[in-house]
């Protein structure tokens, strides 16, 4: 039996109800007397200056009731990290990549928005285009802006052990490489906001955000307005995956247009601005050195890296970290070498995307583990088992694993996958089966700006006419499911059923929390939850206690009544009084133990108010090296899957038969919910190791910008997904918790690659693994 | 020039003024307030817009207002019983077949259609059926599962009957 009424089981979602009713809203189910619809013009040029822009015929047309360019937003810079803010909200003299927006329009209907787009004259003077990262590095290249020499938004430069001293002691030393293609996230939701501003001068967003709190900063900062004054508030959101955890110009403009026009202002993305916005994975080419000894542990690893991030720097700076600073875990490596670049280019604008930075890399240096077994004819999993650490291990760039499950994780699915008795030489032709592992944060150890802030904090608020609580937090749910968990970490910590939790969540004014991002809330905002539930409990206790003469410590709340160790715990006279302002009500306690409807509502008559508070900061993270706060992380979560697959090796057609994942979360808050998480990370991952793409033709422009041509997989696509959850107890997570959202994302692309090589024999070293170039390559071998 | 256009919207009447060119969804939505069900492309690619029209599965982002006039709509506003949730919506709920639930009411939607004419489809039926439906949340896992419970529980209760 288990310890918990409420933690560790599969408790139905809190908005499951309205959202299988079409009840929930999102933000373009949102309207209001009197709104405005905005619309924004973009670039039609991947690379061009700005000659002049000619807004008067569409300000003549009727119904438009504002018009926006740079001339409305003087000197504005803004972007993510505020070391490199390089995005203008609407473009003054340049343009970068084709989307770029360059003027906005707040019209009485959608369709007159965008007709008046239309009448917006621009005149162009075209610049060279550079739409890859080699071509951005060489010498000669255009500068894209100004301040980047040579293209280059953030370089990495990193050494820990000693690699040189280390190479000599490596028995087998081998360089691989790896490629990707810049992908889309692909949520369903297209970007939406809602903005409006009150006569005092309060603005207040609906936006389908991540991170309320940064866009909260970002409108305030951009449209100099104090930050009390600018609310942000997350609706229903149809998911993010990163690219809605930076404030968009989109968002900007909406608010500009509801401040020139007075109204309300509703802007919606069509899928198309959804591509063309992107600030999704980044295009990654890998280099990747390992060396090892005879017995198969790992000796060094140097490590290059540079990163395609288009038009701006968004996430860029975290990205190229990151894209270094995970591979230090999960396997014990004493000597590691990294040198990174992230450039920009004419193309949109990448950030953030589950898994941020390291995805590909993880994959690129888990088939390359593969191919030193190979050498070592060593099975994969054991020259894994062989290196893996454990808790209370630090990495070589100092990151401390205070719980660890890897070891677990790997011999989980190796079991269930049955590998060793799969992992033969006589299996059927075309028939794969391979494995990987994967590590990441769960939760940046600093936020995005320079700060001492709390990263979360949560209001638990008793109801004051008694029996209920409500969780008051800015916590991000867009569809991870925060609020549940939100819900059911206070229900278990306060004693009462999950039913009498409410959340209100996602708004600025209510909390600050730094979002959902860096698969940081069940630990962050978990952390806080409890600990606001835990202040509200003792209040209320303290009162009972002071009330029936019990000892505090002898007094608890369970499944909604209050408890005493003691016989002689006398309730009589906060029954009576309960029983008496409840003259009619029906389900009123007239015997039995003290109901948590009759203490808190008693609590309330003593005290008031009865309000508990958490927050949640994180120690002081990471070593001295510059760049050392990126990848930190009060834990790790940790996975490793085997995928099977089969191989036409006629048409290189990849059918993925099916994935055994074991994900470490820590602690299950909801076990549906760890599954979930582990099943949508291995959808995206498989998409990406497959078939997911996005194509640019030779002037910059997105060819495949549907859902339809960007191919991502479908319910037919998708093989059966066994999830298995590892529990390694975090000591500095809620209840033991830590992350599962991004994590288990990282094994599933290696491991499907090294599938792919286990059924044909042929390694492709460049993402996705298409058809084609799989045909390719078992043409080139012959 | 708009046209009076007469349709049935989950058992209740309505006549609306169109323009030609309107989808059935922006009037479902923006009209009707019916904001269930969900614009993910507006061009037919995603799903998220499935509502029944005579019973059938359509993309009401491909339909327009006009054509739909004398006919049926179903959409998920329509599809629970009062506040009695539907077996396929209670599956949904119960397997964990939700995440941010953009996807949901398309799916739900075509997923009843599959059951009314085949109460006991194999996985391969299902995942087939869902196939025009995008999710980006949930690998499929636990709709396809979802789909599977509701189509006992549905039959199981015809028996009852
Ligand atoms: S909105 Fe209709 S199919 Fe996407
Ligand atoms: S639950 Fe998010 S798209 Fe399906």
């Amino acid at each position: 039996m288990s310890d918990f009424n409420v933690l560790n089981t599969r408790a139905p979602r809190v908005d499951a109800h309205d959202k299988v009713t079409g009840k929930a809203k999102y933000t373009d189910d949102l309207s209001v007397a009197g709104m405005l619809f905005g619309a924004i013009l973009h670039s039609s040029l991947a690379h061009a200056r700005i000659l002049k822009i000619d807004t008067s015929k569409a300000e003549k047309l009727p119904g438009v009731k504002a018009v926006i360019t740079h001339l409305d937003t003087p000197g504005i810079v803004f972007g993510v990290s505020p070391a490199r803010y390089d995005e203008q909200i609407l473009a003054s003299d340049r343009v970068r990549y084709i989307g770029d927006e360059i003027a906005a329009v707040a019209a009485v209907s959608p369709d007159i928005a965008r007709r008046a787009l239309d009448l917006i004259e621009v005149e162009f003077e075209e610049l060279p285009l550079i739409l890859d990262a080699q071509a951005a590095l060489a010498e000669d290249a255009p500068q894209l802006h100004d301040r980047y020499k040579r293209n280059i938004v953030q370089e990495v430069h990193w050494h820990f052990g000693d690699v040189e001293a280390a190479r000599s002691q490596a028995d087998i030393i081998r360089t691989d490489e790896l490629t990707s293609k810049m992908q889309d996230a692909a949520f369903l939701e297209p970007q939406a906001a809602l903005a409006s501003c009150d006569g005092r001068g309060y603005l207040t967003m609906y936006s389908s955000t991540q991170a309320p709190h940064y866009i909260q900063r970002t409108l305030a900062m951009a449209l100099n307005l104090p930050l009390h004054k600018v609310r942000v508030v997350k609706p229903a959101v149809g998911g993010g995956f990163g690219p809605k955890a930076s404030c968009s110009s989109m968002e900007l403009i909406t608010c500009l247009l509801a401040i020139k026009t007075g109204a309300p202002v509703k802007t919606v993305f069509d899928r198309e601005e959804v591509f063309l916005h992107s600030r999704a994975r980044h295009q990654f080419y890998h280099k990747m050195t390992t060396g090892v000894k005879k017995d198969g542990s790992l000796v060094f690893l140097e490590h290059e890296c540079t990163l395609d991030g288009g038009a701006y720097c968004s996430f860029g700076i975290a990205t190229v970290y990151y894209a270094g600073s995970l591979l230090g875990g999960p396997y014990r490596l004493a000597n590691m070498k990294y040198d990174g670049y992230r450039v920009v280019t004419n193309k949109p604008a990448c950030g953030a995307q589950r898994g941020h930075g390291a995805v590909i890399a993880r994959a690129c240096f888990e088939v390359q583990l593969d191919r030193i077994a190979e050498e070592l004819k060593m099975d994969p999993v054991e020259l894994r088992l062989k290196n893996v650490r454990e808790a209370g291990e630090t990495t070589c760039n100092e990151l401390y694993l205070s719980s660890f499950g890897m070891k677990e994780a790997l011999e989980a699915v190796r079991d269930s996958s049955v590998w060793k008795s799969k992992r033969v030489s006589n299996r059927p032709r075309g028939k794969g089966i391979g494995a990987a592992c994967g590590f990441f944060v769960s939760g940046a150890g600093y936020p995005i700006y320079q700060s001492k802030t709390h990263h979360a904090t949560v209001v638990t608020r008793v109801a004051e006419t008694g029996g209920g609580v409500i969780v008051e937090s800015g916590a991000a749910d867009i569809g991870q499911g925060s609020d549940t968990m939100l819900a059911m970490i206070t229900a278990e910590a306060l004693g009462i059923p999950l039913s009498d939790v409410k959340v209100h969540s996602g708004d600025s004014d209510l909390s600050v929390d730094l979002g959902a991002y860096s698969s940081r809330t069940t630990l962050m905002a978990g952390w806080a939850a409890k600990e606001a539930a835990e202040d509200a409990k003792r209040q209320i206790l303290e009162v009972i206690a002071s009330k029936t003469g019990a000892k505090l410590d002898d007094l608890d709340i369970k499944a909604g009544f209050v408890t005493c160790k003691t016989e002689d715990f006398n309730i009589e006279e906060i029954r009576h009084d309960h029983r008496l302002e409840h003259r009619g009500f029906r389900g009123v306690a007239l015997s039995g133990p003290l109901t948590f409807a009759e203490a808190s509502r008693f609590a309330f008559h003593e005290r008031g108010s009865i309000v508990g508070t958490g927050s949640y900061k994180p120690p002081v993270l990471g070593g001295s090296f510059k760049g050392a706060t990126v990848g930190t992380s009060p834990a790790f979560g940790c996975s490793a899957q085997v995928a099977e697959v089969t191989v036409d090796l006629e048409t290189g057609e990849v059918t993925v038969d099916k994935i055994t994942g074991a994900h470490d979360c820590g602690f299950a808050i909801n076990r549906t919910q760890v599954e979930g998480q582990m099943q949508g990370s291995i959808q995206m991952g498989m998409g990406e190791a497959l078939m997911e793409e996005i194509k640019y033709d030779e002037a910059g422009r997105i060819v495949n910008a549907t859902l339809a041509e960007y191919k991502m997989p479908t319910a037919m696509d998708m093989p059966p997904l066994e999830a298995i959850i590892i529990e390694s107890h975090e000591p500095n997570g809620p209840y033991g918790a830590k992350e599962v959202g991004e994590g288990a994302i990282m094994p599933t692309i290696p491991a499907i690659l090294n599938a792919i090589y286990d059924a044909t024999g042929v390694r492709i070293n460049e993402l996705p693994v298409t058809p084609e170039r799989i045909r390719e390559a078992l043409k080139k071998r012959g | 020039m708009k046209k009076i256009i007469s349709l049935t919207v989950n058992g209740s009447p309505h006549e609306l003024a169109v323009a030609p060119n309107r989808t059935l969804v922006d009037i479902l939505r923006y009209d009707l307030g019916l904001t269930g069900s969900k614009k993910g492309c507006g061009i037919g690619d995603c799903g998220a817009c499935t509502v029944l029209l005579d019973g059938l599965p359509v993309f009401s982002c491909l339909v327009l207002a006009v054509e739909a006039d004398g006919h049926d709509v179903l959409t998920i506003e329509g599809v629970s019983d009062g506040p009695n949730l539907h077996p396929l919506q209670q599956a949904f709920v119960e397997q964990g077949a939700i995440q941010c639930g953009f996807c949901t009411p398309g799916m739900v939607l075509n997923a009843l259609a599959l059951l009314n004419g085949n109460s006991d489809p194999s996985e391969a039926e299902i995942r087939r059926a869902l196939s025009g439906n995008l999710c980006r949340c949930t690998g499929y896992q636990k709709i396809v599962e979802a789909v599977k419970v509701a189509a006992k529980t549905m039959s199981a209760s015809t028996v009852r009957e």
